[in-house]
């Protein structure tokens, strides 16, 4: 059923209860021609395009757990695309030209809200670097401009701009096209959407092994749900990559670390905008709940528990405090943890691996949320052609292997 | 916060000690005879597990020594510690 006026209208009057499930969860069938392992934002997206744009339509999804019950529905939403280097750019920025028009491709409201994503800067190293990403993306076209302390206040009137703090904010890099999007919204959205174009999205379904011929071919998935067949498999899933590829006898240069996030109490609107500080560790928005939705840093140690330590959120809570004095007495209502999965360069790695027929994508570690239509639509083109897309070309596993790193670690510093 | 056994002050807080990865990565005696795709696995390739993993850690707050600490990466249970150079 289309989403519009009408159907809202004659749905009302029917008290809600006409509405069909969203997506189909079909039995597995016994082969497909790809199967995607992961369903959360990337691995659902991907499955969309394949469907969607390549007319690959024999595809399942496969989950352990629930749509979009990993990283996709634990992260803090935050849009940007004001990285560093060009390869970079090119796929953040490709993601949010897709953001602007996907509630209207989807028809569903993945509620996108380019509200302006704020960097602050807090030393002389800081506005160094900061200054160094306007002028670079200013020159591949992304919108990044600086302020001072008081245009920053001005953006975001609850910033303290004093001197007596601890970090006193000197400046600010300011995305206006940045902001946010809900995230189940997203998950929900791709998969309505592949199911609609003839997409199995199987939840409950955790792959143990992938199997392979002798000649080292990918050739299905051994799952909790049974065997599955398989030309092309796609291991989209994000923490856990690493225990997956090892089934398949990959090394990857991936570790998992817990990264936490947490929400106050809702309160009437205070918040503008997207506020971010890599310096002092915190960074934070208002949901259109009212909540004041929170990031804290990721764990020292690698770790699949899914609950960073609370020692991480004080320290986060402590800059905020500092940040903004107003919200010093607000109650934080709830906290959690996600497992994101880190490379070296905190760049992801999209595209081949060294068994054929085996994809990957993953590395979005602690900011692939915003990548979420860029990724999927670059991952489906690469695995469709059997060569990578021209953005995700620079993103494989060999640039390891030959140097070629793409450094974000300034970019993408603490998390988002 | 985990609380660590450091082999030689005994447990402290987590916040004393510095994560410092994967242990029992050795240097390569001699890297101009290793390949690039031996380098990388030295250099990037990490076993992440789920499950048991051995890792170091430096008591930056206190001997200043690292150490070595088989940890269970799903409950974060520290099974034991032991000095650096020794076989887990
Ligand atoms: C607290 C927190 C805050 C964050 N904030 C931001 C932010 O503000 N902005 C931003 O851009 N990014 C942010 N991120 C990062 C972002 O959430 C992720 O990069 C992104 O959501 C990854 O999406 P994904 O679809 O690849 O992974 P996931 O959503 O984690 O999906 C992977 C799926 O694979 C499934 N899976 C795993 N193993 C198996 C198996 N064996 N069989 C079947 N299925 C399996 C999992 O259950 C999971 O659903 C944040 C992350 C966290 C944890
Ligand atoms: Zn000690």
């Amino acid at each position: 059923m289309k989403f519009s006026l009408r159907t809202l209208f004659t749905q009302g009057l029917a008290g809600q209860s006409g509405w069909p499930e969203q997506w189909r969860s079909p039995e597995p069938r016994a082969a497909y021609d790809v199967i995607i392992v992961g369903g959360g934002g990337h691995g659902l997206a991907t499955a969309y395009y394949l469907a969607a744009e390549l007319g690959v339509r024999n595809v399942a999804v496969l989950e352990k757990g629930w749509l979009g019950g990993g990283n996709t529905g634990r992260n803090t939403t935050i849009i940007r695309s004001n990285y560093l280097w060009d390869e970079s750019a090119a796929i953040y920025d490709h993601a949010v030209k897709l953001w602007e028009g996907l509630a209207q491709e989807l028809n569903y409201n993945v509620m996108y809200s380019p509200r302006g994503v704020m960097m602050l800067a807090h030393t002389i190293h800081d506005q160094q670097v900061f200054k160094r990403h306007v002028h670079a993306n200013r020159l591949n076209g992304i919108d990044n401009e600086w302020l001072t302390p008081e245009q920053a206040q001005a953006f975001c009137p609850p910033l303290n701009i004093g001197k007596n703090v601890r970090y006193p904010i000197t400046g600010a890099a300011l995305q206006r096209r940045g902001g946010t999007a809900r995230h189940d919204a997203v998950a929900w959205g791709y998969a309505r959407g592949a199911s609609t174009r003839g997409v199995d999205i199987i939840q409950n379904c955790e792959v143990t092994g992938i199997e392979r011929n002798v000649a080292g071919a990918v050739t299905g998935v051994t799952t909790t749900r049974g065997r599955i067949g398989a030309q092309k498999v796609g291991v989209v899933a994000a923490g856990h990559t690493s225990v997956l590829m090892a089934m398949a006898g990959v090394r990857m240069p991936l570790e998992s670390f817990p990264l936490q996030a947490l929400v106050s109490e809702p309160v009437k609107p205070v918040f503008p905008c997207v506020v971010m500080s890599n310096t002092i560790h915190a960074y934070i928005s208002q949901s259109d709940k009212g909540e004041l939705v929170i990031g804290a840093g990721t764990d020292a140690y690698t770790s699949y528990s899914q609950t960073g330590a609370l020692h991480i959120a004080e320290h986060t809570l402590d800059a905020i405090c500092e940040m903004f004095p107003m919200f010093r007495r607000m109650r934080m209502l709830r906290n959690w943890g996600g497992i994101v999965d880190v490379t070296p360069d905190r760049s992801p790695i999209i595209g081949h691996t060294p068994v054929p027929g085996l994809f990957v994508n993953c590395g979005w570690g602690t900011g692939g949320f915003k990548a979420t239509p860029g990724s999927g639509h670059v991952f489906a083109h690469t695995i469709a052609h059997d060569r990578p897309h021209p953005i995700a070309a620079p993103f494989t596993l060999e640039r390891f292997t030959t140097g070629r790193l793409i450094d974000e670690a300034a970019a993408a510093a603490v998390a988002h | 916060m985990l609380i660590i056994p450091c082999p030689y002050c005994g447990a402290r807080p987590e916040n004393e000690f510095r994560y410092a990865g994967e242990a029992h990565i050795a240097r390569p005696a001699d890297p101009e005879a290793l390949s690039d795709a031996a380098w990388a696995d030295f250099l990037y390739m990490r076993t992440n597990p789920k499950g048991r993993h051995a890792e170091r850690w430096r008591h930056v707050h206190g001997c200043g020594r690292f150490f070595n600490c088989v940890r269970d990466t799903v409950t974060d249970r520290i099974e034991r510690t032991y000095p650096a150079g020794t076989a887990p």
